[in-house]
C-alpha cells in the first residue's frame, strides 16, 4: 500500500523532469520530429493498416469499417493450388543466393592477397562498377544478351554447332539466370566490408607464421578467415533476416507468363493480387504472412548465432 | 625454404590469374554495350559485333536523343533525384544529430521505434493504401516520400556524429549562448560534410535507379521517370509505341519499325542512362566505400 504514493511521488517527478528537460532543449526535439512523423506515417500506420488482412476491406467503408473476416484470407490462401507453387519457389530462389554467400568472401581473400598496386585498384574499381547500375538496366541486358535471334549468347551456341535457347522464356532458366546476373552485380561491391575486416589483421601474426614455415594458403585458412569470422556471422544473419526478401522488383522485371512456373514467387503474387487485381485484403493477408515468416527467421537465426559465438545483432 | 618460396610465388601468379578471370567477366558486359551503342544494329544483331564497335555508326544515340520520352524521363527523373536527396537530408541529419546527444530523454524508446522498422513492416498494401489516402499517387511525393529515410542511414549518421563531434565542443558553444539550432547549423553540419556527402549519394543512386514506386504509384506518362521509360524500351519493348510524354501526335510507327528502333537504340539507351553514375562514381567512390564501411561498425 506505501509503495502506491511513492511510486506516484517518482512518477510526478520524472514527469517534471521531462518536462523540464523539453523546455530546456525544445529545439533538439524538434529535429526530431520530421522522421518520428515519417516512421509514424509510412510505417505505423501502414502496419495498423495490415489489419485489413483479417477483414474485407472496401474503399469506401475504410480500414476501420469493413467487416471482419477472421482468417478466411490466410486459408484460402493457404489451401489454394498456387500456395506451394509460390513458397516452393521463394525458398529455392532464396536457397540459391544464400549458397554463393561464400563468393563475395572468397573474392575479398583473393583481392586481398594482391599487391597494394594499380592492378589491385582496378580490379576494385571495375567489380564495383555494375553495383550502380539500376535493375531496369541489368534486366535490360539479360533481354538484349539472351535474345533467341539476335542475342550474343545465342550466336555463340550457335556458332558452336547448337540450337538457339530462349533462356528469358524458359521456368528450368529463370532462376541461374536471376541468381548469377545478381553475383555478376554485387560480387564487387560485395567484398568492401570484408576487405576492411582483412586490412585489420595484424601483420605481426602473418610474420610470425612465416617463419614457422606456414604457406600462403595456410595462412589464409587460420590468420585471415578466423580474423573476418565475426563479420561474416553477421552478414549472414542479415542475410537470412532478408532470406524470403530476394530482389523481387528483379523478378517482377524478368517475369513473364511462360517462365511463371518458377518465377512466381511470393511477393510478385502480392503485388499481381493486389495491385493489379484489386484484392487488397487478399494480397495484405499473404504479404503479412511473408513478413512474419522473415521476422521468425532473423529471430531464429540470431538467437542461434548467439548461443554458438558472440556474434549476433542483439 | 626454396619450396616454401616457390610455392608462394606460385600462388600470387595463380591468384592473379583468377583475379583477373574474374575482372574480365565482370566487365565484358559493360564492354560489350559501350561498343554495340555505336556498332550498326545488322552488325550486332547478327553476331558480328563481338567486342570492339563494327561499323561504327552513332545513330543509336542520335535516335535516342530525339526521343521526347527519354527526355522527360531524365528530366524528371533529375528533379526526383534532387528533390528527394534534399528531403532525405532535412529529415535524416537532424534527427540523427539529436539522437547522437545525450540529452534527450527516451532516446532508446525512440531507437527502437525507429530499428523496429527494419525487422517488421505493414507490407505493400497497406502502405500502399496510406499513400492513396494521402492523395499522393501520381505526384512527385510518392516518388520521394515513402523511404525517405531508412533506419540503417540514422544508426550511420548517429554514429558519425557521436565520434566526431566531440561533446567539448558543443558545451562550450552552450555556454557562450548558442542554441541547438545555431550549433547545429553553425558547428555540426560544417564538421559532418563527409557524411552528408556519403548518406546524400547513397540515396541519390537509389532514387535515379528505382522504377518500383513509380510504377505502382504513377500513371501519367509525363511524370514517369527514366527507369520506368527503360523498362518500355528494354525490357516491355515498347520502343516509342505512344511516343511517351510530349507525343508528337498522330505519328504512327508500324510494328516493325518499332522494334528496329528499339533494337537501335537499346544499347544507346542503357549508356545514356547509366553514364552520369558511371562517370561520376569513380570519383565518389572512397566516399561510398566509407559508408559501407561506416554502416558496418556495430552499435
Amino acid at each position: 500500500m506505501a509503495k502506491n504514493p511513492a511510486r506516484a511521488i517518482s512518477l510526478n517527478s520524472r514527469l517534471d523532469k521531462f518536462k523540464k528537460n523539453v523546455l530546456l532543449n525544445w529545439r533538439l526535439y524538434v529535429f526530431l520530429l520530421p522522421a518520428i512523423l515519417y516512421f509514424t506515417i509510412f510505417h505505423y500506420i501502414p502496419m495498423y493498416g495490415v489489419q485489413i488482412a483479417f477483414k474485407d476491406f472496401y474503399a469506401t467503408e475504410g480500414i476501420t469499417g469493413s467487416p471482419w473476416a477472421g482468417f478466411e484470407h490466410f486459408s484460402r490462401f493457404f489451401d489454394s493450388y498456387y500456395f506451394w507453387r509460390l513458397i516452393k519457389n521463394t525458398i529455392i530462389l532464396s536457397l540459391y543466393q544464400l549458397i554463393l554467400f561464400p563468393l563475395p568472401i572468397i573474392f575479398a581473400l583473393m583481392l586481398n592477397e594482391l599487391k597494394n598496386g594499380p592492378f589491385k585498384k582496378w580490379s576494385q574499381t571495375l567489380t564495383y562498377a555494375p553495383h550502380f547500375m539500376s535493375v531496369v538496366v541489368i534486366v535490360g541486358m539479360l533481354v538484349a544478351f539472351l535474345d533467341p535471334i539476335t542475342g550474343i549468347i545465342n550466336h555463340v551456341i550457335t556458332s558452336f554447332g547448337g540450337s538457339s535457347i530462349s533462356f528469358l522464356t524458359s521456368p528450368e532458366w529463370f532462376r541461374h539466370i536471376f541468381v548469377w546476373s545478381g553475383q555478376w552485380q554485387t560480387l564487387g561491391w560485395g567484398t568492401i566490408i570484408y576487405l576492411a575486416a582483412l586490412s585489420g589483421v595484424n601483420p605481426e601474426l602473418h610474420e610470425a607464421a612465416k617463419i614457422d614455415g606456414a604457406t600462403r594458403i595456410q595462412r589464409i585458412l587460420h590468420i585471415n578467415i578466423p580474423a573476418i569470422l565475426p563479420t561474416i556471422v553477421v552478414l549472414f544473419i542479415l542475410n537470412i533476416g532478408s532470406f524470403m526478401a530476394i530482389g523481387f522488383e528483379k523478378v517482377l522485371l524478368m517475369q513473364n507468363n511462360l517462365n511463371a512456373e518458377t518465377s512466381d514467387i511470393i511477393q510478385t503474387f502480392v503485388y499481381q493480387t493486389g495491385l493489379l487485381e484489386g484484392q487488397y485484403s487478399f494480397a495484405a493477408a499473404i504479404g503479412l504472412f511473408d513478413s512474419v515468416i522473415n521476422l521468425t527467421l532473423l529471430v531464429i537465426v540470431n538467437q542461434v548465432a548467439r548461443k554458438t559465438s558472440e556474434n549476433s545483432l542483439w | 625454404m626454396r619450396k616454401f618460396q616457390l610455392s608462394d610465388k606460385g600462388f600470387d601468379v595463380l591468384n592473379t590469374i583468377f583475379v583477373t578471370i574474374i575482372v574480365l567477366l565482370i566487365v565484358y558486359p559493360l564492354i560489350f554495350v559501350l561498343s554495340a551503342s555505336i556498332s550498326s544494329p545488322s552488325a550486332v544483331n547478327t553476331g558480328k559485333m563481338w567486342l570492339w564497335p563494327v561499323d561504327i555508326s552513332f545513330s543509336g544515340f542520335k535516335t535516342v536523343f530525339q526521343n521526347e520520352a527519354i527526355w522527360s524521363g531524365y528530366r524528371n527523373t533529375i528533379i526526383y533525384t534532387v528533390v528527394g536527396t534534399i528531403l532525405h537530408l532535412v529529415i535524416l541529419l537532424p534527427c540523427a544529430y539529436a539522437l547522437s546527444r545525450k540529452e534527450i530523454v527516451g532516446k532508446q524508446f525512440i531507437m527502437w521505434f525507429i530499428l523496429f522498422t527494419m525487422l517488421f513492416n505493414g507490407g505493400l498494401i497497406p502502405t500502399y493504401l496510406v499513400i492513396q489516402s494521402l492523395g499522393m499517387i501520381d505526384t512527385i511525393w510518392a516518388i520521394v516520400v515513402p523511404n525517405v529515410v531508412g533506419a540503417w542511414s540514422i544508426l550511420v549518421a548517429r554514429a558519425f556524429f557521436q565520434q566526431s563531434i566531440p561533446d567539448q565542443l558543443v558545451e562550450a558553444s552552450k555556454i557562450d549562448g548558442a542554441t541547438d539550432f545555431q550549433i547545429f547549423f553553425k558547428i555540426v553540419l560544417p564538421l559532418s560534410l563527409p557524411i552528408i556527402a556519403v548518406m546524400a549519394l547513397f540515396h541519390a543512386v537509389g532514387l535515379w535507379n528505382q522504377y518500383f514506386n513509380a510504377l505502382i504509384y504513377l500513371s501519367d506518362e509525363t511524370k514517369y521517370p527514366l527507369q520506368l521509360i527503360l523498362r518500355e524500351i528494354l525490357i516491355l519493348n515498347e520502343g516509342m509505341m505512344s511516343g511517351g510524354a510530349g507525343s508528337e501526335g498522330g505519328s504512327v510507327n508500324s510494328f516493325a519499325e518499332q522494334i528496329e528502333t528499339a533494337s537501335l537504340i537499346k544499347y544507346a539507351v542503357i549508356i545514356v542512362s547509366s553514364l552520369p553514375l558511371l562517370i561520376v562514381y569513380p570519383f565518389v567512390q572512397r566516399f561510398f566505400v566509407k559508408g559501407v564501411l561506416i554502416g558496418s561498425v556495430k552499435e
